[in-house]
């Protein structure tokens, strides 16, 4: 048998929902969270006579994926119908692509963690149909003992994108780096939601492992229901892990596909090859060939923003951001939109993007907010003219995120400007002082440590509007 | 030799429409006409599976109140119409002909009766035929069979039979049916009627249930050559709903049918008038040709040498699509499901199409399914496909020699019931001449040009792309020189 050391090799397929705004075939709204079965139609129903007709609005968009990937655009591509019989799919075959796809090949290019860069290619990228979800109801929550099953059909016929990369991934790690970067380039692309929790962006992994330099590729293994970037790293860990055990004890692995169990952190054999399905894929008779006009291709290729590769460059080089903070910007359309917009109005780039990916990212993940770019220029360049303090500051923009009223009327209204009053200072101090004697014996025995609770007593005193640099020299003054 | 007396049902929409015009008749009395001979004859027919006599009535008292406030008419005006029960009809039953859908009622209106609907015709009800429109007997509804006018022994064709015997029988004045393989043409010869299958994409399948998508066309079935084209005229143009109907100008497939044929370029079908055809319909076959060429057509024969093979092709295309298109007849969502316990959702749907679906049904879905499977695909479906290329070609070079081409409908008149329920490949031969057209989507039209042993025989007249006008000239220029009384005898009885 082969020893070590061994090598996985990865390759991930990716699905996509775009966020047009009606489904892929139908004129239903595509959107998330609706009561069940109200967005459908005979459409995305299959109900008998119906009829698909793609959305122009998808294929532009599956488009603008190609063209960020560098694929070559299909002259002419063709829909397929991929055959198996399961209740949340209403035809009982999907409509996707086979051998036609509308993007072939391409590259992603990704960062790893030594700072250097590697290039995944990307071998297809087609366009297809999602299907509806099926809720098995029993006591247990388990399909087995399901008494009956509810289907909701609001999801049959979004439009999916699936992107399927060459098996160019190494590590975990590298299968990480590639899948945040396709949801930052595709949020970029504004063409999807990209939340992988709501199921968006969802991802299969096919890995396999094979000696060290070696050019052949080991039995490979499909591992489904990864629904996070974490969730793909265990999975990939623990699967690598066993397969090169099973392989130094000379087991022979067979080709499967399996099942992460998120909570019991391990993978189980869904089904074998044997067991696989035979799609019988046949060319859509309904939808003729989609041969997109060179012309507007270009006028595609003209709408592509900046990528976020190129953005983060652009960040590092010419605002002189440190590239992880340049990193957490550019994955958060909305985030860098905002850090744009508030150096365009003269804040300086370091300071904005750390109040941007600080302060804010913690209130925004809470729910939207009305800060904008005003917001954020204003609040930095007071703090900068010493009118407000940094506590004052967190206040004001608490404040802002709730009400989206200007900086100054937030200040004005709460008190929050600075206490440029040195006699009332003077009198915070010396309360402070006269308050706590047993914290100024101490600090006068040489415990330093103890100056920083006196500044925290004159900052409540004073409400947050004291310099508490200031505060910490009268202080040191006082009682040296 | 005229049998019987003509009612307003047994008119042509072109006289109805010029009587309603000048306002000697109503809708609602031609709605009543028509709702009588339904009363009448349907005991013997079988022809429909869901009469409409309320909704017929309303929509005629309706459309009368419409006109005489001085609506516009249309050539579909107050029409009783019969449609076949695969062409969806919203809130009334659309079973076709099967089982599995015996309680469907859908939501929506086909494209086509919708059209029709629009333009003011009156329907009487929907039509019984073969299972998913698969047979050419009308033996495989699975609510019995429908009985020729001419002879209640025998078949009406298939598989549109019941819109083909309603229309013979002045049961509707018209009749919209699906020719997947012949489904319009062949029974509309077996009736006595024209049948006319337009350009594939002419007319949007929008509605029309799926038996074979890329060969499905909605036909028309009418007892004038004329009212085959303002028929068509109603229902054909794009419709954004079907990516695959055709985004070209709608001229009036009427605008040449008093032009003649001299001088035009006929094409006998290289040896559709040999073996297998019967010797009584290769004689009026030739006696049609022979009056033809009278009124200054040119004839000649013409080969599609790739045709012997369209039949095989064709009964590897089809069932491979009706295998996908059927795939949904699940009981999930829709339709009957098997009733009692499953013990999961894969016996629940095994159990329903297996109860759900007849014989003919099952033998075309797992013809399909074999022929789709990993590693047979090249050899059958994508084979076909080639062959069906080969075919596209034979007519592109037959039409640069001639205008149309002609060949009997059907190699037979109508044969007795069950007859060939046990050979499906005799019933299959039935369509031998039809199906080269739904191959190549080419229109054509079959129209009564005689008869053999007191049968109906059918003509076929074939024609390039989009070349309805030319194919209905050259019909009704044949249906005027012959003048055949086509009223059945049944209708004597009355
Ligand atoms: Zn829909």
């Amino acid at each position: 048998m082969v020893g070590g050391p061994w090598e996985p090799v990865i390759g991930l397929e990716c699905h996509v929902e775009l966020n047009t705004r009606t489904k892929m075939f139908c004129s239903c709204p595509n959107r998330f969270g609706a009561e069940p079965n109200t967005d459908t139609c005979p459409v995305c129903l299959g109900h008998p006579g119906s009829l698909p007709v793609p959305n122009r609005e998808a294929i532009a968009r599956i488009i603008l994926i190609g063209l960020a990937l560098g694929s070559t655009i299909a002259a002419r591509s063709i829909f397929h119908r991929k055959h198996y019989f399961y209740p949340d799919m209403p035809k009982n075959f999907q409509i996707s692509q086979y051998d036609l796809p509308i993007c072939v090949g391409g590259a992603l290019e990704i960062d790893l963690p030594d700072g250097s860069a590697k290039r995944v290619g990307i071998t297809r990228v087609h366009m297809e149909e999602d299907t509806g979800k099926t809720t098995h109801a029993s006591a247990s929550g388990r399909i087995h003992d399901a008494a009956h099953a509810l289907v909701d059909y609001n999801r049959a016929g979004v439009p999916l994108v699936e992107c399927v990369s060459e098996p160019d991934l190494r590590s975990p790690e590298e299968a990480g780096a590639y899948l945040r970067e396709l949801r930052a380039l595709l949020g970029a692309l504004g063409v999807s939601d990209v939340r992988m929790e709501e199921g968006s962006l969802r991802c299969d992994a096919n890995v396999s492992v094979r000696p060290v330099g070696s050019d052949e590729l080991g039995t490979k293994i499909e591992i489904k229901n990864l629904n996070s970037v974490r969730s793909l790293e265990r999975a990939l860990a623990y699967e690598i892990d066993r397969q090169t055990r099973a392989l130094e004890a000379g087991e022979v692995l067979v080709q499967e596909t399996r099942h992460w169990d998120e909570d019991a952190g391990r993978t189980t054999v869904m089904r074998s090859k044997e067991e696989a399905f035979d799609y019988r894929y046949f060319p859509e008779p309904d939808i003729p060939p989609i041969e997109p006009d060179p012309a507007w291709i270009e006028e595609l290729r003209a709408r592509l923003p900046e990528l976020p590769r190129a953005r983060r460059d652009r960040y590092v080089r010419e605002h002189g951001l440190r590239p992880e903070v340049a990193r957490v910007l550019v994955a958060d359309p909305g985030a860098s939109d905002l850090f744009e917009r508030t150096v365009a109005l003269g804040a300086p780039p370091e300071r904005a993007a750390n109040w941007i990916t600080q302060d804010l990212a913690a209130l925004r993940k809470a729910g939207e907010g009305r800060v904008g770019p005003e917001h954020l220029a204003e609040l930095i360049a007071m703090l900068d003219r010493g009118e407000i303090t940094g506590a004052s500051a967190k206040v004001a923009l608490e404040e802002a995120f709730a009400t989206g009223d200007p900086v100054p009327v937030i200040v004005e209204r709460r008190g929050l400007a600075a206490l440029a009053d040195a006699d009332a200072l003077a009198e915070a101090v010396r309360a402070a002082i006269d308050a706590h004697p047993d914290a100024v014996e101490r600090f006068r025995a040489g415990n330093e440590g103890v100056l920083g609770f006196l500044v925290g007593q004159v900052m409540r005193a004073t409400g947050g509007t004291a310099d508490p640099r200031r505060v910490a020299d009268l202080l040191r003054e006082r009682l040296g | 030799m005229s049998r019987g007396s003509p009612d307003l049902c047994d008119l042509s929409a072109s006289e109805l429409g010029a009587r309603l015009a000048a306002g000697e008749i109503t809708c609602a009395e031609l709605a009543e006409s028509s709702l009588r001979r339904i009363e009448a004859v349907e005991p013997r027919l079988g022809a429909f599976l869901t009469r409409t006599p309320e909704l017929a009535r309303e929509r005629a008292v309706e459309l009368d109140a419409y006109l005489a406030a001085g609506g516009p008419r249309t050539s579909a005006s107050g029409i009783p119409t019969a449609l076949k029960d695969v062409l969806t009809t919203r809130g009334v039953r659309t079973t076709c002909g099967s089982r599995i859908l015996a309680d469907y009622v859908p939501p929506y209106d086909a494209t086509a009766w919708a059209r029709l609907s629009g333009a003011g015709a009156v329907l009487v009800g929907k039509t019984n035929c073969d299972e998913f429109a698969m047979g050419s007997s009308n033996e495989h509804s699975a609510f019995g069979p429908v009985r020729n006018p001419w002879d209640l022994e025998r078949v009406p064709g298939g598989s549109s039979g019941g819109s083909a015997a309603a229309v013979a029988a002045g049961e509707a004045v018209w009749a919209l049916g699906t020719d997947t393989g012949g489904s319009v043409r062949q029974p509309a010869a077996l009736c006595g009627i024209v049948g006319l299958k337009p350009t594939y994409g002419r007319v949007s399948r929008y509605g029309l249930i799926a038996f074979a998508s890329s060969l499905d066309t909605v036909g028309c079935f009418t007892r004038s050559v004329r009212d085959a084209a303002l028929l068509l005229r109603a229902i054909a143009g794009h419709d954004a709903r079907d990516a695959t109907s055709l985004d070209a100008p709608v001229e009036h497939p009427g605008r040449d049918l008093e032009a003649g044929v001299a001088g035009m370029r006929i094409g006998l079908v290289a040896g559709a008038l040999e073996e297998g055809v019967e010797p009584g319909v290769r004689e009026a076959v030739r006696t049609a040709l022979d009056r033809l060429a009278a009124l200054g057509a040119e004839l000649e024969e013409v080969a599609l040498p790739h045709a012997e093979h369209a039949l095989s092709a064709y009964y590897l295309i089809a069932p491979s699509e009706a295998s996908s298109n059927l795939a949904r007849y699940d009981g999930v969502r829709y339709g009957v499901r098997a009733a009692g316990e499953h013990t999961d959702v894969a016996e629940m749907m095994a159990r329903t199409r297996g109860r759900g679906f007849g014989p003919e049904v099952k033998r075309r879905v797992i013809l399909g399914t074999y022929a789709l499977s990993a590693g047979y695909y090249e050899a059958y479906y994508g084979q076909a496909q080639r062959v069906r290329t080969l075919i596209i070609r034979d007519y592109e070079a037959a039409f640069e020699r001639v205008d149309v081409l002609v060949s009997p409908t059907s190699p037979t008149t109508a044969f007795r019931l069950g007859e060939r329920l046990d050979d499906p490949l005799a019933m299959y031969l039935s369509d031998i001449f039809t199906i080269p057209a739904n191959l190549a989507g080419v229109p054509a039209v079959s129209v009564p040009c005689g008869f053999a042993d007191g049968l109906p025989v059918g003509l076929q007249i074939t024609g390039p792309p989009l070349a309805e006008a030319r194919i209905l000239r050259a019909a009704s220029a044949l249906e005027a020189d012959l003048g055949l009384d086509l009223r059945p005898p049944l209708l004597a009885s009355l």
